[in-house]
C-alpha cells in the first residue's frame, strides 16, 4: 500500500517547486520579464524541443558529449588497465593524474584553443580530457583492487596470467569502471555546456541558453535550462541501466 | 592421572607422519617460511597419509592457513621440498575451498559456469565440461538452482558450488580452509555430512583447516595438531572411530577421548 503511494513522492517536490514559482511569478519577487510564469517556459520547451531550434541544439550538445565519452573511454579504459596491472607504474604517475584530476578542466580551454582553435575539436577534446582522467582513475582502482581471493582460486584451477588478467582481474574491475563512466560523461556534459557558451559557439545547450540569455527571450532560457538538466538526467539513468544489466553483480 | 609435566619436557611428535605411517601422498621436507621478521615454519617436515582425511589445528596465528596455502601453492616456500608421490605439484591436480566463499565465486557467472569454468582451465572442451558437471550433480545429489548466479545463493549453497568447482577436475587432494566457518550452525552440520559423504565416496586425500575441534576430530582420519610458532608439530593422533560417523559419534567413548586428549595437547600449546 505505502510503497505503491511512495512511487508518486517525487512529484511532490515537482508539484511544489511549480508551485512555489507561481506564487513568486504572481507576487512579483522579480520582474516578470525575468521569471516568466512557468506556463510560458513550457510552452517554449515544448516547441523548441519540437522541430524548433532547441531541439537541433540539443542533438549537437548530445553529440559533442557521446564523442568525448567515447574518446575518453577508448583511451582510458586500456590505459588504466595497463596501470592498474602494474602497481609501480600507477604510483609514479599517480600524482599526475591526481594533479590533473584536480584542476578544473575549464582552466585548460585557452590551451586547447591554441592547439586546436574554435570549433568543435576543442570543445570535446577538452571534455575527453576531463572525462578521460576520471575513467582512467577508477579503472586503474579497480584493477588493483580486484579481489584477492578470486584470483587465487582462477590461480590454483590452473588459470595463465593472461586468463586471471582477462577473466577474473577485467572483470572484477568493471563495475568500478562503470562508476567512472558515469562520473565521467557528467563531467563532460558540464565542460560540453560551458565551451558552448563562451568559446566562440554558434550551436549547443549551452549556447541556446547564453544567446535566450542575452536577447531577454527568458522562456527561451529556461527551456534551454530544464533541456540541459533533462539531458544530464537522461544520460545518467540511461548509464545507470547499461550498468544495472552488464555488471548486474556489482555492490552484491 | 596427575601427572604434571613442565610443558617445556613434553616431548613433540618426533616424526613427520602419524605414528601408524600409512604411505605418504604429500611429503613435506625442510620447510621454511617467514613473513617480514617472523618466522612461522623452520625446518618443517610433514607427511600427509594417501586418502585419508586430515583435519589441521592449532593456536590462532600458528600458521595452519599458511600451511594449505603453501602446500598449494598459492604462497611461495622460502626453501624446503613438497612433493606429491614423488611428483610435482604442477603434476599434481588440486582442490581447494576458499574460507570466504563470497569472494571465491566468481559473481559474473552463474553458478553452473562457475564449476565448468574450472573444467575449461584444464583444456576440456564446454560439452564434455558441461556433461561432466551435470554428472557431477546427479552424483551428489545436490538440488539447487545451478542457473542462479552466486549472490542469489544463501551462504551454505555457495559453498557447495565451491566444493563442487573444487571436485569436478577429479583432484587428487582437496584442500579446505575453514570451510563452514562462515556459515550458520544448521548449514554447518548439513556441510559436514556432505564433505563426509563425499570423502567416502572418493577416497580422495583431504587436508582441512578447522577452528572447532569437534569438527576437526568427528571428520577426521588423523588430526594434526600445531604449536605456536615456529609451527611444530604437537601431536599427530590417529582417530579410530567407525565411519561413516553421525551423531551417535559424538558419545562415542573413544571420540569423546580423542577429543579431550586432543584438547589438553593444544590447550598445553597456548599455555607453552
Ligand atoms: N601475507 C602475510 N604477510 C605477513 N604476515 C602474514 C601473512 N599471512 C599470514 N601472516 C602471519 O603469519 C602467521 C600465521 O598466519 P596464518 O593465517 O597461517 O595463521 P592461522 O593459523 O591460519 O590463523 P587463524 O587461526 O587466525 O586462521 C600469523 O601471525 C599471520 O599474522
Ligand atoms: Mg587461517
Amino acid at each position: 500500500m505505502t510503497a505503491k503511494k511512495d512511487k508518486y513522492l517525487p512529484l511532490v517536490g515537482v508539484f511544489g517547486l511549480i508551485a512555489f514559482w507561481y506564487l513568486g511569478y504572481f507576487v512579483r519577487i522579480v520582474d516578470p520579464v525575468l521569471l516568466p510564469p512557468p506556463h510560458a517556459a513550457a510552452k517554449a520547451l515544448w516547441q523548441g524541443m519540437m522541430g524548433g531550434k532547441l531541439y537541433s541544439d540539443f542533438l549537437v550538445t548530445v553529440m559533442r558529449t557521446l564523442a568525448a565519452i567515447s574518446i575518453a573511454a577508448v583511451i582510458a579504459i586500456p590505459l588504466g588497465i595497463v596501470l592498474g596491472a602494474n602497481e609501480r607504474l600507477y604510483r609514479a604517475v599517480e600524482f599526475i593524474i591526481d594533479f590533473f584530476r584536480s584542476t578544473p578542466a575549464s582552466a585548460m580551454f585557452p590551451l586547447f584553443l591554441v592547439i586546436f582553435g574554435v570549433g568543435d575539436r576543442t570543445k570535446i577534446f577538452v571534455a575527453a580530457f576531463g572525462a578521460a582522467l576520471v575513467i582512467l582513475f577508477n579503472v586503474a582502482y579497480g584493477v588493483m583492487n580486484a579481489r584477492k581471493t578470486r584470483i587465487l582460486a582462477a590461480k590454483i584451477m590452473g588459470a595463465s596470467n593472461w586468463r586471471i588478467m582477462k577473466d577474473v582481474v577485467l572483470m572484477e574491475s568493471l563495475p568500478q569502471t562503470f562508476v567512472g563512466l558515469r562520473n565521467g560523461i557528467s563531467l563532460a556534459l558540464v565542460i560540453v555546456v560551458v565551451a558552448e557558451m563562451f568559446i566562440g559557439s554558434v550551436n549547443g545547450i549551452g549556447n541556446r541558453v547564453f544567446t535566450a540569455q542575452q536577447m531577454f527571450e527568458m522562456p527561451d532560457m529556461y527551456a534551454a535550462i530544464f533541456a540541459a538538466g533533462a539531458l544530464g538526467y537522461g544520460l545518467n539513468i540511461v548509464f545507470l541501466m547499461i550498468e544495472k544489466s552488464f555488471v548486474h553483480w556489482s555492490g552484491k | 592421572m596427575t601427572v604434571s609435566l613442565d610443558a617445556a619436557d613434553v616431548p613433540l611428535h618426533w616424526s613427520p607422519g602419524p605414528i601408524d605411517g600409512p604411505e605418504p601422498h604429500i611429503t613435506v621436507r625442510g620447510l621454511y617460511k617467514q613473513f617480514n621478521d617472523t618466522v612461522i615454519y623452520e625446518n618443517f617436515d610433514l607427511d600427509i597419509p594417501r586418502g585419508k582425511f586430515v583435519s589441521v589445528f592449532g593456536p590462532n596465528g600458528c600458521g595452519k592457513s599458511t600451511l594449505i596455502n603453501l602446500i598449494s601453492g598459492l604462497i611461495p616456500l622460502d626453501s624446503g621440498d613438497v612433493r606429491f608421490g614423488g611428483k610435482t605439484l604442477q603434476d599434481t591436480r588440486i582442490g581447494y575451498v576458499f574460507q570466504n566463499y563470497r569472494e571465491a565465486l566468481f559473481p559474473w557467472m552463474s553458478a553452473f559456469e562457475n564449476i565448468v569454468y574450472a573444467l575449461l582451465l584444464r583444456k576440456v572442451s564446454r560439452p564434455e565440461a558441461e556433461e561432466r558437471v551435470h554428472k557431477l550433480v546427479t552424483h551428489l545429489g545436490v538440488r539447487i538452482d545451478l542457473t542462479l548466479f552466486p549472490y542469489m545463493m544463501s551462504g551454505g549453497q555457495q559453498q557447495l558450488v565451491s566444493i563442487m568447482r573444487a571436485l569436478v577436475i577429479e583432484p587428487e587432494v582437496l584442500f579446505l580452509d575453514e570451510p563452514f566457518s562462515a556459515l550458520d550452525y544448521e548449514m554447518t552440520l548439513f556441510m559436514r555430512e556432505q564433505l563426509q559423504r563425499i570423502f567416502e565416496e572418493t577416497g580422495m586425500t583431504m587436508m582441512l583447516v578447522s577452528h572447532d575441534l569437534e569438527e576437526a576430530v568427528y571428520l577426521a582420519d588423523y588430526v594434526l595438531l600445531l604449536t605456536r610458532r615456529p609451527g611444530r608439530i604437537a601431536a599427530y593422533p590417529r582417530i579410530d572411530v567407525p565411519r561413516p560417523r553421525n551423531d551417535a559419534t559424538l558419545a562415542n567413548a573413544e571420540f569423546v577421548r580423542q577429543k579431550a586428549e586432543a584438547l589438553e595437547i593444544f590447550q598445553r600449546e597456548v599455555r607453552r
